[in-house]
């Protein structure tokens, strides 16, 4: 890469070869007009607004399509330059509708911005100006196809970035049009970017359309409460309501990007099923009252219950500081009951584990990986931005290996992969580990070798995985090979095993291994001690049961921060029943929901928007933000909440004045430093224990993408979506047959408690033993566990 | 005639012949025979590139540049595939040489095609053919069979180690499909919607490899030179317009067809050779390259000789060789119209200047052959086209920009009576 000497407006400047002339202007901070370019898609040099004048060059030439060469000498804002982006700039307006006072893109138009300083005041085009009708692209987005400038950014995105073209220019000419593939809508988790990306108003978010001027937005950071990848976002704030949320950049987590869950979800911030007023069951009926009531009421009837019959639960979603204020409330109590790992039936590896568990790299490696192997994950949707990473390693030179129970299109090439019935992963997983083994010469592992008698069969497959793990190299990239662990490994019955499995291919392929990590604070939830084997950075702390423990038989005592037991657990039958055996129900919770059957004191808690909190996401990155709009009714945040509570118990260390204080004892001076000191997936030897292969159907279930935690589940705009549809039951053709089922027709599912009537859905792409029906929903909540047998009849 | 006679039917030799355009004529008269030398004397590809560019042959699907020169661009040594690739999608409106020498004379394309990769080391090479003229692509489909069959194509050709494979592909209808890169995007199964150049074809072409793409005729008048010297070829014409060209004679004339005259030709001798004007009318005006070259008066036109350089200094361009030849009974403003609605039609849409601007110019030119012009209306026309030309990604931009001005400018009269008097002065 040799360096070239170039003038851009008679500023000298040392550039790269290969680089463009747009590029070296960003460096030097000069602004050139664009429309079409953009910094993470490909060039596309068809708007022409950013001709510059280029020495000796016959006629204006892009900047973004225009490569530097020694000595070049590039003038943006000559006369000869400035005609030029003039007439690009004059062409644009003549069809474009005058629509600014209906747009909602006015005031953020970069066409608006543009036109102020090269359009002119009035327009000589005296014609008729093409319409261009609308066209459905489903909930998220609105269309004003009118408006469009055909700068094909929404076209590139699809193809580059999300995986998928959904949108595409037809026709030619004048009559060149963006629009969907017939009768179909845009599906994509990442769709909501093109909002961002269409420099016009023809593109814009429906649900927020028509209900803002963005000058009258305050704009406010924060940080995503979904994901463990933790986008940075800025919520948009008008009149102490969000409005709207955007992504803030930062490239290190999710460059300039969103899931359409962390775009979309602030609807749910303001439905009607917000709990504002604390609330205490008496004689079956529900009472609002004050806090300071409320309170006491609650410290009065805790310290009438044993500690061990009290068991406290969250969710990896909440904040670090509740999570830590949760479990020193229970430990000062002297119970070690404190759980968030609501979802786990496995926690065998509390014992070997050394450290939290994390992805093992920065998030940045994601993008230049060239060997993977990933494990029990719904890639795409469960991490919509690193699967776009790992797509941007697939695209280049990456290798991507899957076992998985089910296979939903990935958007990028596989290399090799094998699905399994849930009961089979950990003996698929062994056997891509002694093929491993084999061709390293290496001895094969105990805990793998023990497999072969299991199911692990070293088949052609595992030896192609084990053959594209072996390969690649660190080449020139600080990537590398990875082993990844998704959301089910984890919540999986026998995830100890998958996870001393994994570390073993992992030590043998010299390939980091990593949990993509479930949940905005799953990281976090652990370290500052919200778990039942030890406290805060691993520090001793007095033991308890864990969430499984706590869930499967009442206790006397629940203290529930935002959990909603028939969504939100392993076994929600179970876990409801349990919870709706306990003498004494405490709900900290934003919505009421189905709380309102078991609970006998609901207290109003802040979501993210309303508090402030830390993140830990994925890869230790502590992030802190603060509240964006001031607390909804009588909530407050949960941390203020807990250290009340804590004041009224008579427990020592409540005294916090703000939230950076909690953040201080929970993880000490220096957070970033503690954390990543605490993070390990190494574990110790575990044995090999091989689970029965049942002969009957198992159930595999997925956390729908939009119902992972309160707050989407109540986003009307994505519910909408096709993957927010009714669950149905998938089967392979095969089993559809066996079973005596028709396609489409009906079937009657039954696990554990009630059976439950679903569509029947054909996906030859599930082992032909598996019924897949998706946990984490109202409809499916009454059916059972998340992993297990499953029986089916027709109807 | 004979391709082995240095004749002027450089191309249209074998319209002489019953059966013109089977392997058996050609071959009885000297067809294949140089590709023959070419590869068993394994001569080398520089030599050939060096007589091309002392033939003086300048490419003759419009744009006329140095074929020699063109050849040269491709990387020597490449690891990879490389391509080359024949532009028959002649959608120039005037021009139909091509559609003839594909109908009269595949074969002499074929062997231009196998020299052509023998020289820039591609083994695999595809004739672009438009898809309007289907049963074209349907006769040299039995030109390659024959080929093909008798050993001219394929694997190992002439017991040599030499290979070439040469399929057509044909279009679907779009005029942007006969700029070159827009050409490789069709053959690709894509949108024929132009690259931006850099980078250009001969480093990232067909597929991402290197290709070099040459018009019908460029290539079908290779096997000539191979056969008898690029000296020979550029005396044919004159100096820097070297050999003959075939030139589409269309519009008021008493004979329109293609007719191959050595450039350099007085204008009036083809004009002769086509029958004259047609009956009782007088020369009006005449578009010398294809309707994107700008139109001259008459009288100019017939002091012009036929070659790049006589043309250029008229203010035109020799182009696609399409000549339209327009008597006094032509409207121009009528003209103007038909002409900017086959490039508001065309535009692929993709940039702005073009997409935008073609509509405009023909609204305008619309209004003002209905009667609605406007007195601004000339001035507008001569700014939105100059405002587009330079301005886009391909030359089709540039192509519709021109005949506006050009019209404009030499009969710009016609323009302001119309607009004035709401009639046209014809």
């Amino acid at each position: 890469m040799a360096t070239l000497n170039i003038e851009i407006d008679g500023k000298p400047l040392q550039v790269e070869s290969g680089e463009t002339i747009m590029d070296a202007a960003n460096q030097a901070g000069i602004p050139i007009p664009h429309f079409c370019y953009h910094k993470k898609l490909s060039i596309a040099a068809n708007c022409r607004m950013c001709l510059v004048q280029v020495e000796k060059a016959p006629k204006p030439l892009p900047a973004c399509a225009t490569p530097v060469t020694d000595g070049m000498k590039v003038f943006t804002r000559s006369d000869y330059a400035v005609q030029a982006q003039k007439s690009v700039m004059e062409f644009l307006l003549i069809n474009h509708p005058l629509d600014c006072p209906i747009c909602d893109q006015g005031g953020e138009c970069q066409l608006q911005d543009l036109a102020v300083g090269y359009g002119g005041s009035s327009s000589r085009y005296q014609e008729i100006k093409r319409v261009v009708r609308e066209k459905n692209l489903g909930p998220l987005i609105a269309t004003d196809m009118t408006r469009c400038i055909h700068c094909s950014r929404c076209v590139r995105f699809g193809q580059e970035i999300a995986g998928v073209m959904e949108l595409g220019m037809a026709g030619r000419g004048e009559h060149t049009e963006v629009m969907p593939f017939l009768e179909t809508q845009v599906a994509s988790e990442l769709s909501g970017n093109v909002i961002d990306l269409c420099p016009v108003g023809a593109l814009t978010s429906k649900p927020f359309r028509y209900s803002a001027r963005t000058w009258e937005l305050s704009r406010r950071p924060s940080i995503s409460p979904h994901d463990s990848l933790g986008s940075n976002i800025e919520v948009h704030v008008k009149d102490n309501k969000v409005m709207r949320v955007l992504p803030a950049d930062n490239e290190d987590v999710n460059e300039c990007w969103l899931s359409d869950r962390d775009r979309f979800s602030y609807e749910g911030l303001n439905t009607p099923e917000r709990l504002t007023w604390p609330m205490v069951k008496q004689d079956g009926q529900w009472i609002e009252t004050d806090w300071q009531s409320a309170l006491q009421f609650v410290a009065d009837k805790l310290k009438t219950f044993a500690p061990e019959d009290v068991g406290a639960l969250s969710t990896p979603y909440r904040p670090a500081e509740e999570l830590f204020l949760l479990q020193k409330l229970m430990r000062g109590l002297g119970s070690g009951n404190v759980d968030h790992r609501l979802r786990h039936s496995d926690f065998s590896l509390d014992e070997q584990a050394t450290g939290g568990f994390w992805l093992g790299m920065p998030v940045t490696y994601m993008s230049r990986l060239n060997r993977m192997l990933v494990v029990g994950s719904n890639l795409r949707k469960d991490h919509p931005l690193m699967a776009h990473r790992i797509r941007e390693s697939v695209r280049w030179y990456g290798e991507l290996n899957l076992i998985n129970a089910h296979e939903d299109e990935f958007l990028g090439k596989v290399h090799a992969k094998r699905i399994v019935p849930p009961s089979q992963l950990a003996a698929t997983l062994a056997g891509v580990c002694v093929a491993l083994a084999e061709l390293k010469n290496q001895p094969v592992p105990a805990i793998a070798a023990a497999y072969l008698e299991h199911g692990g069969v070293v088949d052609d497959t595992a030896r192609r995985m084990a053959a594209s793990l072996a390969g690649g190299g660190q080449g020139a990239t600080d990537g590398g090979r990875a082993v990844f662990l998704g959301n089910m490994a984890q919540h999986h019955p026998t995830s100890a095993q998958i996870h001393a499995l994994a570390q073993e291919v992992a030590h043998l392929a010299g390939a980091s291994f990593g949990v993509l990590g479930e949940a905005a604070n799953s990281v976090g939830a652990m370290a500052v001690g919200a778990v039942p084997h030890h406290g805060p950075l691993r520090s001793s702390a007095i033991r308890g049961k864990n969430a499984a423990e706590m869930l499967a038989h009442s206790l006397k005592a629940y203290l529930l921060l935002a959990v909603e037991a028939e969504l939100d657990t392993h076994d929600p039958v179970t876990a409801l029943q349990s919870i709706a055996g306990a003498d004494f129900v405490v709900v900290m919770s934003p919505y009421k929901g189905k709380s309102l059957d078991y609970a006998d004191v609901l207290l109003p808690i802040a979501p993210w928007t309303e508090t402030s909190g830390t993140f830990i996401n994925t890869e230790g990155r502590v992030q802190s933000f603060s509240a964006v709009v001031k607390p909804l009714g009588e909530t407050r945040p949960a941390w203020k909440v807990l250290r009340v509570l804590g004041n009224l118990l008579g427990l020592a260390g409540f005294d916090h004045n703000d939230s950076k204080d909690v953040l201080r004892d929970a993880l000490g001076d220096t957070p970033t430093g503690n954390v990543q000191a605490y993070l390990c997936n190494e574990i110790g030897p575990v044995a090999a224990a091989p689970a029965a292969l049942g002969p009957g159907l198992e159930r595999v279930a997925e956390v729908p993408i939009y119902q992972t935690d309160a707050v989407v589940r109540r986003s009307p705009s994505l519910q909408r979506t096709l993957d927010a549809s009714l669950p149905v039951a998938r089967m392979h053709s095969q089993l559809i047959a066996r079973l005596g089922l028709t396609e489409n027709g009906r079937v009657s599912v039954r696990q554990t408690a009630s059976a439950l009537t679903l569509k029947v859905e054909r996906d030859d792409h599930l082992p032909d033993n598996c019924i897949r029906v998706p946990c984490g929903h109202p409809l499916t909540a009454h059916l059972g566990p998340m992993f297990g047998p499953i029986t089916a009849e027709p109807v | 005639m004979s391709l082995l006679t240095p004749s002027i039917k450089v191309c249209s030799w074998t319209q002489d012949f019953d059966a013109p355009a089977s392997l058996a004529t050609y071959v009885a008269n000297g067809g294949y025979q140089a590709l023959r030398r070419v590869i068993t004397e394994k001569i080398s590809g520089d030599d050939i590139i060096a007589q091309l560019k002392l033939s003086a042959l300048r490419g003759r699907g419009g744009a006329g540049f140095p074929t020699g020169l063109k050849w040269s661009f491709m990387p020597r040594a490449f690891p990879g595939d490389k391509y080359i690739v024949c532009n028959s999608d002649e959608g120039e409106p005037g021009t139909f040489k091509d559609r003839d020498i594909l109908r009269y004379n595949p074969h002499q394309l074929i062997e231009g095609m196998a020299i052509a990769g023998y020289v820039l080391g591609a083994r695999v090479g595809y004739n672009y053919i438009h898809g309007e003229i289907f049963e074209i692509y349907q006769i040299f489909e039995r030109a390659l069979n024959e080929a093909r069959e008798a050993g001219y194509l394929g694997e190992n050709l002439f017991g040599t180690d030499f290979c070439f494979q040469l399929h057509a592909h044909h279009g679907y209808g779009a005029y942007i499909c006969g700029e070159e890169t827009a050409l490789l995007e069709s053959i690709e199964g894509k949108k024929g919607q132009p690259r931006f150049k850099p980078p250009f074809p001969a480093s990232f072409g067909l597929y991402g490899k290197p290709t070099t793409i040459n018009n019908t005729e460029t290539l079908a008048s290779v096997p000539w030179i191979v056969q008898h010297g690029g000296q020979a070829f550029l005396e044919l014409g004159k100096p820097n317009n070297g050999g003959a060209k075939m030139f589409s004679v269309s519009g008021h004339v008493n004979k329109p067809g293609n007719y191959e005259v050595g450039l350099g030709t007085p204008f009036a001798e083809l004009l002769e050779m086509a029958g004259g004007v047609r009956n009782g009318h007088k020369l009006k005006a005449v578009i010398p390259g294809g309707s994107s070259a700008p139109v001259l008066p008459g009288n100019i036109m017939m002091d012009c000789t036929l070659d790049f350089d006589s043309i250029a200094k008229a203010g035109s361009m020799l182009g696609s060789g399409a000549v339209i030849v327009m008597d006094e009974t032509v409207c121009m403003v009528r003209a103007l119209e038909r002409l900017a609605y086959f490039y508001f039609e065309e535009s692929c849409g993709q940039c702005t200047p073009c997409r935008e601007g073609t509509g405009w110019m023909y609204r305008v030119i619309h209004r003002i052959e209905h009667g609605q012009g406007r007195p601004e209306d000339l001035e507008l026309l001569n700014s939105v086209a100059s405002k587009i030309g330079g301005h886009t990604i391909c030359a089709l931009g540039d192509a519709a920009a021109m005949p506006v001005q050009s019209f404009l400018k030499h009969f710009g009269d016609e323009f302001a009576y119309h607009v004035e008097h709401k009639r046209c002065m014809v």
